[in-house]
């Protein structure tokens, strides 16, 4: 089929309205940020229009480095387990009758209808020296005393988790549902054992999927503030939180901005370094 | 005892049994097809040999071992499935490769087998190409060339040839059996085309709603069906409604001379190319020809005899001047006509 390329301005009447939709609700916020993140901060008022790198100079340093540093460590921890235990489950729920998947993807749904911050007291509980797991484990003779679990690095990664998984399992379920299952058995037919096929064949065939979920989770897990903050100490905090603490409770929207528009641009570049690590070993 | 035999094989879904008490021996070397609609259970049986399902009743033996609990991947039967199920991820080469290499084949042996293996199914020199990039006819082949990189002790194939069109499929279903005779593996096709299980197999195994109903060589099945089921499925036949009578047995709109029919009637089929068209006047059978299929090749006269329609096959050759609505006799031999099992 021959493609006409459109010739005159009417043809091109069709794209207006998501071209307004997004001006309207993402390059117009977007701009005003990146504007903003290049204003001056008036102490104890708000800030005035003008064009100062202040905002990012104070962002280079040691202790904003390190927060960075240490958010993408925790966002990247978060998508590998979200895939690497997701993935097998995804392929295995794939595999059972449809009523059971039905239940399955219902209850993993249902864990999106929660706030995060019903999340993070759950799990604050959970992990909690006087009413938490660790009682169950003393119990049964596996710990000799309950122990407090949170707050922790532990507690935050685990958290998030249990947060992104369904997420992980939603965008992979329709990659995977779709497999063809005579690929596995031709597998096994030829010798490979169910593990091996899964890793010689499953895995490979849904690198693209599988790439574009660990993406995805990351982001994701990028954004998140509340967790780390009622989960963790203050050193688990991620660039997300610090930037709330400067937009909300310092009222430096500048600096804020300038933060956003660093954790974005960086996020960006490791996004793109992935596609062109897997562009590369696909070839 | 040499050979595959199943033994009393049953497959029940919950309440549904999709295959029933079969009974097969195939003996070393043969082709064997298991030929039936799409439904009969020929798939799920061939996936119990394959070890893809487990047996709900009875036994697969090889070579007199019980093999019907060892998983799929020690079976070590090669196995070309419908959706041919090619790694898209690799190439020709190391998609053939891929049993070998699980078997810690070296990858110089692994290299001369490939080449070996793709000279076999005439494609030499494919390796190094992705999948993607093949014909459907290709395909087929590499599909093959895997399933067969292990020298297997059974190949199996479920609809191989269905995704190819009509011409490439009967080329395709000579070479495979040529293939299978220079080899001499024990093979066992599943299909539903029962031109391609004519073309191919030493014994064609007709399943129906999960039994076998006949299993013979294919002309003998061809000529003595032994139910109205296997006669109608293996080519076209005209399934008579057939009486006792003194001279013979007395059909619609006349006689077939001595045929031997049992107290309370039978079903006799008798296949188009056996009804041959004589004069009217003196024929033991009258009817009128309703409707006249002209093919060229062949003519077919589609004829009404008292209530029953009837179709008779003549070649070129022996052309008739039939119209339709123009009264017509046919005879037929008693020697042509199968009286089929109630």
């Amino acid at each position: 089929m021959k493609r006409q390329s459109p010739g005159r301005a009417a043809d091109y009447l069709p794209l207006a309205f998501p071209a307004a939709m997004l001006t309207l609700f993402f390059v117009v916020p977007f701009g005003t940020m990146v504007a903003v993140s290049f204003f001056r901060r008036v102490q104890g008022s708000f800030y005035e229009p003008a064009f100062v790198l202040d905002n990012y100079a104070r962002f280079l340093s040691i202790f904003f480095g390190s927060v960075l540093g240490f958010s993408i460590l925790l966002a990247a921890m978060v998508a590998l387990i979200c895939v690497s235990v997701g993935l097998p489950f995804t392929y295995l729920l794939s595999r059972l009758p449809r009523r059971l998947q039905v239940g399955w993807l219902v209850g993993l749904l249902a864990i999106l209808s929660l706030s995060e911050v019903i999340i993070g007291f759950a799990w604050s509980t959970l992990f909690s020296r006087t009413a938490g797991i660790s009682n169950l484990f003393a119990e049964l003779g596996l710990l000799s005393a309950p122990v407090s679990l949170t707050p922790g690095f532990g507690a935050v990664l685990t958290g998030m988790v249990y947060q992104a998984f369904p997420y992980t399992v939603l965008v992979l379920y329709a990659p995977v549902a779709r497999l063809d299952p005579s690929l596995a058995e031709a597998a096994r037919t030829l010798g490979a054992s169910p593990m091996r096929a899964f890793f010689n064949l499953i895995v490979p065939t849904l690198r693209n999927a599988i790439v574009a979920t660990v993406i995805l989770v990351f982001v994701f897990a990028l954004g998140s503030y509340l967790l780390p903050q009622i989960l963790g100490r203050p050193q688990h905090w991620t660039l997300s939180v610090l930037i709330t603490d400067q937009a909300i409770y310092q009222s430096n929207l500048p600096f804020a901005a300038a933060m956003a528009i660093f954790l974005v641009l960086v996020s960006l570049a490791l996004v793109g370094l992935a596609l062109l690590l897997v562009r590369r070993a696909a070839v | 005892m040499t050979g595959v035999i199943l033994e009393g094989l049953s497959k029940r879904f919950g309440p549904v049994t999709a295959v029933d008490d079969v009974d097969i021996r195939v003996a070393d070397g043969s082709f064997v097809c298991l030929l039936g609609p799409s439904g009969c259970g020929k798939t799920t049986l061939l996936r119990m040999i394959a070890g893809l399902e487990e047996p709900s009743a009875g036994r697969i033996l090889i070579d007199g071992v019980d093999i019907s609990r060892v998983p799929a991947h020690r079976r070590d039967f090669g196995m070309v499935f419908q959706t041919l199920a090619l790694f898209p991820h690799l190439n020709v080469g190391d998609n053939i490769a891929y049993p070998l290499s699980i078997r810690g084949v070296s990858p110089a042996a692994r290299g001369k087998r490939v080449a070996e293996l793709l000279e076999l199914v005439r494609l030499p020199g494919f390796a190094d190409r992705p999948i993607t990039r093949l014909s459907g006819g290709q395909r087929q082949r590499v599909a093959i060339a895997r399933a067969l990189a292990l020298s297997p002790r059974l190949f199996l194939l479920d609809e191989p040839l269905s995704a190819l069109d009509a011409k490439l499929r009967e080329a395709m279903q000579v070479e495979l059996r040529q293939l299978q005779e220079r080899l001499a593996v024990t093979t066992i096709v599943v299909t539903h085309d029962q031109r391609e299980a004519m073309t191919m197999a030493d014994i064609v195994v007709v399943m129906g709603d999960g039994r076998v109903h006949q299993a013979g060589s294919p002309i003998d099945i061809y000529r003595n069906p032994t139910d109205a089921f296997v006669a109608s499925f293996i080519g076209s036949t005209n399934l008579i409604a057939a009486r006792p009578g003194d001279a013979g047995a007395v059909v619609p709109g006349g006689l077939i001379p001595g045929l031997t029919i049992p107290p309370g009637g039978a079903s006799v089929s008798v296949r188009p190319e056996d009804i041959a068209i004589v004069d009217p006047a003196s024929a033991p059978i009258r009817g009128r020809a309703t409707f006249v299929r002209d093919l060229g090749a062949s003519i077919e006269i589609f004829i009404e005899c008292d209530g029953t329609g009837l179709i008779a096959a003549a070649t070129r050759r022996e052309r008739h001047d039939v119209k339709a609505g123009a009264e017509v006799g046919i005879a037929v031999a008693a020697d042509h006509c199968v009286v089929l099992r109630p």
